[in-house]
Parts: C-alpha cells; sequence; structure tokens
C-alpha cells in the first residue's frame, strides 16, 4: 500500500470526520481540546493600555497547565491575551505577530494595534468560527492607545475595557464598578489583578496567578505571575517511605554504557572514500 | 426536505440583536441604531456603533450577526474607495446599495445580515435603501430593521409624514428608537445618530438615562392607597378564580 503524503493541500483536513463520527455513534466521544478557560482582560489608562490574564489551562475538568502564559507577543508595542482553544490562540497570535513584522518592514513605519486587528479578524471571519479564538488586543502606536476583542467568528469591538473567556462575566463586574477614565497606572493594575482575580476564584475554568502587560508609548513590561494567590501550602507532614519498606527480592545491575568494536574498512575502499570527498584546491 | 434557516446565528456567535433604522427628509438622511451587542443573554458590547461609515456621505446601518456585517462592510468600504479613484467622483448611495446587495444575496445561505444603506448624492439628493435577509434591494422614504423593528411598526406607520424637516425626522427616529428599545430585549443602551447632508455628517448621541420616555405604568400601578386596595381586591378576586 502507498504511504500516504504527508503534505496536504492548503486548508483543514476533513477526512477525520467519519472514523470521528462511527466513534462517538459508539459511545466514544471526541477527546476535549486543551482550552484556556480564562479570564483575559484589557484596560484603557492615562498612559497607555494594561492587559491582564490568568494563567490556568484546561482539559475539560483537568488542569493541564498550572502556569501558562495567555498574553502573547505580537509587536513590541502590542500584545494580544488569547481565550478558547489554547492551540488556535497560540497559532494565530504567532501568525500574525509574524505577518505583522513583515508588514512593518515593507511599509518602514511602526506597527499598528488596526492592522493586527484587521489581520486577526479578516483570518477568523474567513474560517467561519471554527478557529476558536477569542483575543483581547491592546497596544500603543502612532495614534494612541487602542484595546480592541475579536470573537471567534471575526467580528470586532473597541472599547476603553474588555474582558473575555469563561471568566469574562465576573471580571467584567468588578470593571463596571470600578473603572474610570484617566486612571494611574498603580490604580489601573489594581483595577486589572482585581479583576483577574474575581475570575480567578469565582470561575471554575479560571485559577492560579494573575499576569499583567503595561504598554506605554516608551515602552512595554510584562509583569509575568505580578500576583501569586494560589501558591502550594507546606505539606503538613513528610511522606517519605522509609528505605526497607519494599522488601528487595533481587538485583541485577547492567551498564548502559555501550561497548563498540570499530572495524575500519580495507585501506582501498578508505581511498575511494577519500577521492570522493570535496576537492578544496 | 433540508431547509437552510438563514435566519438563525450560529452557536457562539455575536447577535446584533438591534433596532435600527433611516429616514430621508427634504436635505438629507437621518440614519440611528440602539447600541447593544449581545453573545445570547450576555451584552458583550452595551456602547456598540451600528452606523457604520462606507463613504464620506454614504452609511449604513447593521443588524445580525455582528461578523457577518462588519465584514461585509468592511468589503464594500474598500470596493467604494476603489470606485471613487477609479471614476473620480463619489459612488451614488444606489452604487453603494447595490455593491451590499450583491454580497448578501450571492452569499445568502452563509451569511445573516440585515443592512439598511442610506446617505446623500449628487444626482439624486437624500435616498433610503433596504436590504433585508434575503438580499433583496428596496428603496423606501424610511426604514426600519433588526429584532425591534417589529415593535414598532405601527407607531411608524401612524407617524411618518412627508415633508418634515431635520428636526422633525430626528424627533422620530429618537422616539422610535426609545419605544423599540424598552420592548425589545435585544436592543438596548444609548441612542446613536446621523445627520447626513450635503455639507456635513453630524453624529448626535442620547445617553439611556436621557432617552425619550412613554408609559411607564404609572396609572395602574400608582401610590395612591385606594386604586391600590382596589388593586389588590382585584387581584385576590382573580386568583381565587
Amino acid at each position: 500500500m502507498a504511504t500516504a503524503s504527508v503534505y496536504k493541500g492548503a486548508g483543514f483536513d476533513f477526512t477525520n470526520e467519519v472514523r470521528n463520527t462511527f466513534l462517538t455513534e459508539r459511545g466514544i466521544p471526541l477527546p476535549k481540546a486543551t482550552s484556556t478557560g480564562t479570564t483575559i482582560v484589557g484596560c484603557l489608562f492615562k498612559d497607555g493600555i494594561i492587559l491582564g490574564a490568568d494563567t490556568r489551562a484546561t482539559e475539560g475538568p483537568i488542569v493541564a497547565d498550572k502556569n501558562c502564559e495567555k498574553i502573547h507577543y505580537i509587536t513590541d508595542n502590542i500584545r494580544c491575551c488569547g481565550a478558547g482553544t489554547a492551540a488556535d490562540t497560540e497559532f494565530t497570535t504567532a501568525l500574525i505577530s509574524s505577518n505583522m513584522e513583515l508588514h512593518a518592514l515593507s511599509t518602514g513605519r511602526k506597527p499598528r494595534v488596526v492592522t493586527a486587528m484587521t489581520m486577526l479578524k479578516q483570518m477568523l471571519f474567513r474560517y467561519q468560527g471554527h478557529i476558536g479564538a477569542a483575543l483581547v488586543l491592546g497596544g500603543v502606536d502612532a495614534t494612541g492607545p487602542q484595546l480592541f476583542t475579536i470573537h471567534p467568528h471575526g467580528s470586532t469591538d473597541k472599547l476603553p475595557y474588555v474582558t473575555m473567556g469563561s471568566g469574562s462575566l465576573a471580571a467584567m463586574a468588578v470593571f463596571e464598578a470600578k473603572w474610570q477614565p484617566n486612571m494611574e497606572r498603580e490604580d489601573a493594575l489594581e483595577l486589572v489583578c482585581a479583576a483577574i482575580s474575581a475570575g480567578i476564584f469565582n470561575d471554575l475554568g479560571s485559577g492560579s496567578n494573575v499576569d499583567a502587560c503595561v504598554i506605554t508609548a516608551s515602552h512595554t513590561e510584562m509583569l509575568r505571575n505580578f500576583v501569586k494567590p494560589n501558591e502550594r501550602v507546606q505539606k503538613e507532614r513528610s511522606y517519605q517511605f522509609r528505605r526497607g519498606t519494599t522488601a528487595v527480592k533481587k538485583e541485577e545491575i547492567r551498564s548502559l554504557v555501550v561497548e563498540e568494536d570499530i572495524t575500519h574498512l580495507t585501506s582501498a575502499g578508505r581511498g575511494a572514500a577519500e577521492g570522493e570527498a570535496m576537492d578544496t584546491s | 426536505m433540508e431547509t437552510i434557516d438563514i435566519a438563525r446565528l450560529k452557536s457562539g456567535e455575536v447577535n446584533l440583536g438591534t433596532s435600527i433604522m433611516a429616514v430621508q427628509f427634504d436635505g438629507g438622511v437621518v440614519v440611528g441604531a440602539d447600541s447593544r451587542t449581545t453573545t445570547g443573554s450576555y451584552i458583550a458590547n452595551r456602547v456598540t456603533d451600528k452606523l457604520t461609515h462606507v463613504h464620506d456621505r454614504i452609511y449604513c446601518c447593521r443588524s445580525g450577526s455582528a461578523a457577518d456585517t462588519q465584514a461585509i462592510a468592511d468589503i464594500v468600504h474598500y470596493y467604494l474607495q476603489i470606485h471613487t479613484q477609479t471614476t473620480g467622483s463619489a459612488p451614488s448611495v444606489h452604487t453603494a446599495a447595490t455593491m451590499f446587495q450583491k454580497l448578501c444575496y450571492d452569499n445568502k445561505d452563509a451569511l445573516s445580515a440585515g443592512i439598511i444603506v442610506a446617505g446623500w448624492d449628487k444626482e439624486v439628493g437624500p435616498s433610503v435603501y433596504n436590504i433585508p435577509l434575503g438580499g433583496g434591494l428596496f428603496r423606501q422614504p424610511w426604514a426600519i430593521g433588526g429584532s425591534g423593528s417589529t415593535y414598532v411598526y405601527g407607531y411608524c406607520d401612524a407617524t411618518y409624514k412627508e415633508g418634515w424637516g431635520r428636526d422633525e425626522t430626528v424627533e422620530f427616529v429618537k422616539n422610535t428608537l426609545a419605544l423599540a428599545m424598552s420592548r425589545d430585549g435585544s436592543s438596548g443602551g444609548v441612542i446613536r445618530m446621523c445627520v447626513i447632508t450635503e455639507d456635513k455628517v453630524e453624529r448626535l448621541f442620547i445617553p439611556g438615562d436621557q432617552l425619550p420616555k412613554f408609559w411607564q405604568g404609572k396609572e395602574v400601578l400608582g401610590t395612591d392607597i385606594k386604586k391600590d386596595a382596589d388593586l389588590a381586591a382585584a387581584v385576590a378576586m382573580a386568583v381565587d378564580a
């Protein structure tokens, strides 16, 4: 049987659909993709934008990653938080980041947030919502600070404060109560942490630590694990077993160092090999 | 037989529930919309701007799927810029409306978009075009659309008169939208309006707490104790019956 080529055509490959429906009918469900569950937020303050995110990645009911990074790099002055399917947010933001760098080189100008937004929305719309990426895009460019939210189907909103993900309602409640225009950096950062914490403590899909990113006209500061409200406490006793708890019945020692005998080929063969070596004269 | 329900949004899609309208008057048009975007029962954006600029004097009102209408409006905006450059003059509202119609009709099975195109051009003056779900094109003196429009057809039919000036038209749009927003769950927030004339586009904004108020029910649920007692008795009787 000829082996199928690993180089398929462009776009999604749906050849596994038949197999999947067959299995689902017989009671074996599809494995759940790693989802970021998530609480992500963004807010406008006096000098720029602050983005925030929790750090839990889930696979159904299980926490797949207790400290994942959800604030992705787009350009030096633009960052993007991603909620939804982890792989989709990861690869979508990486693709647009790459295209933004090429675009900046091509135009000779500093990249703008609306450019990234347009690239993201046009790509997500093209895939009609099958790419599960819900994004909060924020940055400061030549036209000032901008904050956008992009839904998986490709619709965008431009707002002064936004939340996305399963914890978005908890976070939005905090924003709606406390956000003011032209806040100072400390107040805005505190507000973002409060919003993410609301998601962490009230939403099962969000948890662990708070990441933040402060973007201003002059520089961008990534505050990884800015707040760690869920550090593991020291265990009350040591659960080590003393040596000898399990009885040893047999002992066998093997050396993993491989002993090799190297047999050289005949001189004639070696000469021919040398003759084929690159002539660098 | 399979029926394609083009009116239904895909799950998780963001919906412009909406009340939108556009009315033509002597010197121009007034377009107006509410500001609510919903995902299921959560309001994703309570201050949306549904009045989208596609050319200097041509605006469109968007209802249906947010993603679909934003994509369509972006495409038409792009084509109108090319049209302006290649022909050297501003496009007519009819041209813009036809571009919208072509996209909506040719892709009717994949789209959920109800659009009202309105503006001013040199050849015809003011005009309003309604493009509902199926992709038909209808020129009307006034058009309403979106989920909230169903509640105000009666009010509009009874109130609209030809020959109004700018201020009366603005009042009409404001009142209609306020009524639609008070009855439709998918509409609400603030009222945004644009007055498009030959000279300029004027943006108007009415915050949620300053919306025109209509019947609020005080006559029935008043503070008069006697009336309340009668009401309580009446309710009790109804419950017993």
